[in-house]
């Protein structure tokens, strides 16, 4: 398989105390060497479950997973969904790794930065502790870290927000991984440490031919480095395609509706914002149809009752570019493209 | 780092000087006479002004304090003349009831509470982590209900409950520990002997502490696994063995450290019931017996005592804190 | 010209701090707001944007006096409050209100709703035309909640949905003044351009003057008619919104706006994107002279020794040795 990550048809459920609740419903996606592929959603899309998913930290136990996630090691690959503990386990940090929100939370406050890296290392290749020390300084140098030799055996506490991210970036990157998932990597970042931290990504992706999914749900950050978007809305995918096709050709309602609502620099501020009325559904009790229904303006544009009864299928009329939507696919693109063009300007 | 220690050191020794003044005020301005205490049923006005010099409860306060605390660096004379008599540095003060120097009968009674504070600090320790953490990796099943069990049945007996059961019945009754009547036998001299002395003492206080920490170690091991740097070990790969042992025992070893420390300095101060039930010659029945008798100089020797050990302990539990946690090292 | 409803001039606030040196205790200061100036029209919504340290929240709260100022002068409506005390506060207090950015944390979660948004009659003793349970019901309404809802927790309603019953009490006393302080930061995509639009709906039916405190350019372009860029404690450029954005002189200004990504594939693989160098400086410590040269591409001597001040250049006002 020449993708680096396949994800068919991802299923994950929870029980709660409430019922069970569908974080995932049916997702699929891929990303492929030297590419960035970003999942966009709000709270409860079921982005995150699904990043924690493709690395096997839910609670086999309680939690139930369907599907199949297959991650390629070199000639190997494995399905994290059905794989044994033991074997994802040596795929984690190693094959697949990841980065998340916080980067303060994130780090052991213990122990020296230094030894924290070595460690991932160390687990993948036991015993080989200066390797692992000479590895964790050259990856500080490649994040951007000044003096790595003194601030190795420093404790995260010591570093600023924007230098602890660069840690869990080297940290993550220690065994150079093939696939690199980002979950909101930026979101507790300042907007001008953002911009270094994505740069950073987009610069070692070049370095290292790596793969990366990034979850997040700023549509100024997806714009800003992604390749290939996923749009996601109450456990499903509603749209998937290039990041061209999103952007400039969404075919997906709650797509089009997000686009239109966030603000934007340089557009007419004199104007409201056009927001997309109502609340993301509850995953316990999934309305029936389209999840989106409740909210969306163009039910009239599709078949009669279908939005209300039938769950739209994920469909594209040009291979890649895929969206779900009872609305026929020719009526959408006209329409869309004319609001979206409206919204730019 | 060495900064923080000589800081710590500092502030330590002069909380001691200032609670010995304390301790030392407040004996000394009890409403009854010091002198008059010295002897029994036959004493005279006579006996109880010689005494009062003797002993020196004629001078003022300050003096008294003064001769005291010079005591403890230079040793101390007692009387005048033929009677005269000394206690060698350093010197606590003199036991009229005992006719001993305090700091001989210290001598004879802070190894045996020290034997026995150790002793049940290391039962308590393995028992109360360990049993903590398995409640907490088995969380809900039968190990954690076993361990709430036993955290209940520890922390509602009082030591007074479990020390005479088991003197009671373990002992006397279904005789499983002979009943030790030569007294503290160090260690060196016969394991057995010592182990009859200090077995039963050592449960008492330890099932009292371990289910403490039992609760309180469970309590923190998963509220550590529920941190976002705990996720990260996983998601490097790491087995949940050396998760658990090892990212997550190392963020409960600060507070757990802090406690015991504590705990312990409070049980050198004396374990007094305990002690008491098994007749341990120890400093906490030195105490509650001096106490009886009014004799207020080892009572004074003993308060200050008990209270340097945990100013000292104090001291050592935030340094050790300091190496533990290195976020409070930068202040 | 009419006077302004808000006047600060060189507002400063310093929080006392102490290390730890040998056996002694230093005394430190943290300059959060150091030495701010600015003048708020009625009806007129100024943004207040910066970085995380750059003081933004603690002026939005000094302005209300829930911290008392170190330096500086306050001028409300026309009267002095800097220095009044607590006590002669409490009425004046009907006028300026606060939203605060965290939906979860800024309701008490053992009172109803309709408690909550009557708490501002309570407090100021103020009977409304009808009574208070009916203001109140108007109030959910007119931020788009159900009034039958009124007898219900605030865990009962989702994130947006809080942020709306906040709003409701924020503007139940009808007051001249509203600080923003983030409050959309903490929604969801989809519900922040909601509460927006309700915002600003309100200030354009009741003509308040809003202070709004975003870290999110996109949104304080938005919503603001002027804006103010802080900087470790100070203001580095103030003008109106379209200046600000098109033409900014303030090489900080220029930075932010290039680190901001916009939701538009195409020009984000082509623009121009300055990425500063170094670390924010402590609050503690801030550089001498120009608290910005320490990253500033243009930096100059001058810069490291003499602080400039808010000068007119073009329409705005910078406080730049070199602005552009």
């Amino acid at each position: 398989m020449k993708n680096l990550l396949e994800i068919k048809d991802l299923k994950v459920t929870f029980p709660t105390d409430d019922g069970f609740v569908h974080a995932v419903d049916g997702v699929s996606l891929s990303v492929a060497p030297g590419e960035t592929v970003a999942i966009v959603g709000e709270s409860g899309s079921g982005k995150t479950v699904t990043s924690l998913s493709v690395i096997g930290l839910h609670n086999r136990k309680v939690t139930q997973i369907t599907g199949s996630i297959l991650v390629k090691d070199k000639d190997e690959s494995l399905d994290i969904v059905s794989a044994p503990l033991d074997k994802i386990r040596s795929y984690r940090g190693r094959v697949v790794s990841m980065i998340f929100q916080d980067p303060m939370s994130s780090l052991h406050p213990y122990y020296k930065i230094g030894s924290q890296l070595a460690e991932a290392y160390l687990v993948h290749h036991p015993g080989k502790k200066e390797e692992a020390n000479k590895k964790a300084l050259e990856m500080l140098s490649l994040v951007g870290i000044p003096e790595p030799q003194v601030r190795a055996k420093e404790y995260p506490h010591q570093f600023s927000g924007g230098m602890r991210q660069r840690v869990m970036i080297a940290m993550a990157l220690m065994n150079d991984p093939a696939v690199l998932i980002a979950d909101e990597p930026t979101t507790a970042l300042d907007v001008t440490v953002q911009a270094q931290i994505l740069q950073l990504l987009k610069d070692l992706q070049k370095k290292l031919n790596m793969g990366i999914l990034l979850i997040t749900h700023d549509l100024g950050v997806v714009a800003q480095v992604a390749d290939r978007v996923s749009v996601m809305y109450a456990g499903r995918i509603v749209e998937q395609g290039s990041i061209d096709d999103i952007f400039y050709l969404p075919h997906a309602p709650y797509t089009l509706g997000l686009l239109k609502s966030v603000p934007r620099i340089g557009a007419k501020s004199s104007e409201r914002l056009k927001a997309i009325p109502g609340q993301p559904p509850s995953l316990i009790n999934l309305p029936t149809g389209c999840a989106f229904a409740p909210r969306c303006e163009y039910i009239s544009l599709a078949p009669a009752g279908s939005c209300e009864s039938l769950k739209p299928e994920l469909l594209g009329i040009n291979g890649e570019h895929k969206s779900r939507c009872h609305v026929p696919e020719e009526k959408r693109d006209k329409l869309f493209a004319a609001e979206i063009k409206g919204a730019r300007t | 780092m060495p900064r923080f220690i000589l800081r710590r050191a500092y502030f330590a020794t002069l909380t001691i000087l200032l609670v010995s003044i304390v301790v030392y005020g407040v004996f000394s301005i009890l409403p009854f006479d010091p002198a008059a205490l010295t002897c029994g049923q036959k004493c005279t006005p006579a006996i109880v002004e010689a005494n009062r010099v003797k002993l020196g409860f004629d001078k003022p306060l300050w003096h008294q304090y003064w001769l005291f605390l010079s005591g403890i660096f230079l040793g101390r004379t007692y009387g005048a003349g033929s009677a005269e008599f000394t206690c060698p540095a350093p010197s606590f003060g003199y036991s009229f009831n005992e006719n001993m120097c305090v700091t001989d009968m210290l001598a004879e009674a802070l190894p045996v509470t020290i034997n026995l504070a150790i002793g049940a600090f290391v039962i308590w320790i393995t028992v109360g982590v360990g049993l903590g953490l398995l409640a907490a990796k088995f969380r809900g099943r039968y190990p954690d209900t076993i361990s709430s069990v036993f955290v209940l049945l520890g922390t509602s007996l009082p030591t007074f409950v479990t020390g005479l059961f088991f003197l009671i019945y373990v002992t006397i009754k279904w005789k499983i520990v002979p009943l030790s009547l030569e007294g503290f036998v160090p260690i060196t001299e016969s394991p057995v002997k010592y182990l009859q002395y200090f077995i039963l003492p050592w449960l008492t206080l330890a099932i009292l502490y371990a289910a403490f920490y039992t609760r309180f170690t469970r309590a923190t091991v998963l509220e550590t696994l529920g941190e976002d740097y705990i996720r990260t070990a996983r998601a490097k790969g790491l087995s949940e063995k050396v998760v658990l042992l090892k990212h997550t025992m190392r963020a409960v070893l600060a507070p757990i450290t802090t406690s015991a420390g504590l705990d312990i300095a409070g049980l050198i101060g004396g374990a007094i019931i305990t002690e008491s039930i098994f007749n341990l010659a120890g400093l906490g029945r030195m105490t509650i017996q001096a106490v009886y008798e009014f004799d207020l100089s080892v009572v004074v020797a003993t308060t200050i005592l008990a209270a340097s050990v945990v100013i000292t302990m104090n001291l050592i539990v935030d340094i050790a804190y300091g190496y533990l946690d290195p976020r409070v090292r930068m202040k | 010209m009419s006077s302004p409803l808000l006047s600060v001039r060189n507002l400063q606030k310093y929080f006392p701090t102490s290390r730890n040196v040998g056996f002694r205790k230093e005394k430190l200061q943290v300059k959060a707001v150091d030495g701010i100036s600015f003048d708020l029209m009625k009806g007129e919504t100024l943004g207040l944007v910066g970085e995380s340290g750059c003081g933004k929240t603690t002026a939005g709260r000094t302005i209300l006096k829930l911290i008392e100022p170190t330096a500086g002068e306050i001028v409300f409506d026309s009267k002095d409050i800097t220095k009044l005390r607590p006590g002669l506060m409490t009425p004046l207090r009907a006028q300026m209100q606060i939203i605060f950015q965290d939906p979860f944390s800024a309701l008490n979660p053992r009172q109803t709703v309709g408690k909550i948004i009557a708490a501002p009659f309570e407090i100021q003793k103020v009977t409304p035309e009808g009574g208070v349970k009916k203001e109140v019901a108007a109030l959910m309404e007119r931020v788009g909640l159900n009034p039958e809802h009124y007898n219900r927790y605030p865990h009962e309603f989702s994130g947006g949905q809080r942020q709306r019953i906040g709003i409701a009490r924020a503007i139940a006393l009808k007051p001249k003044l509203i600080v923003a302080d983030e409050p959309v930061s903490a929604l969801d995509v989809s519900i922040q351009a909601q509460v927006i639009n309700l915002i600003d709906d309100l200030q354009k039916a009741d003509g308040i003057s809003i202070v709004f405190i975003a870290h999110d350019l996109s949104v304080v372009q938005h919503i603001s008619d002027r804006v103010a860029v802080m900087y470790l404690g100070k203001i580095m450029e103030i003008a109106k919104t379209e200046d600000l954005f098109s033409t900014p002189h303030h090489p900080y200004t220029t930075a932010l706006l290039s680190a901001v990504p916009q939701p538009d594939p195409r020009s984000e693989r082509t623009r121009e994107r300055i990425i500063l160098k170094g670390d924010l400086p402590s609050p503690i410590n801030p550089p001498a002279g120009c608290v910005f040269n320490t990253r500033c591409w243009k930096v100059q001597e001058i810069c490291r020794s003499k602080t400039p001040e808010l000068l007119t250049v073009g329409k705005s006002q910078v406080a730049c040795h070199f602005p552009e």
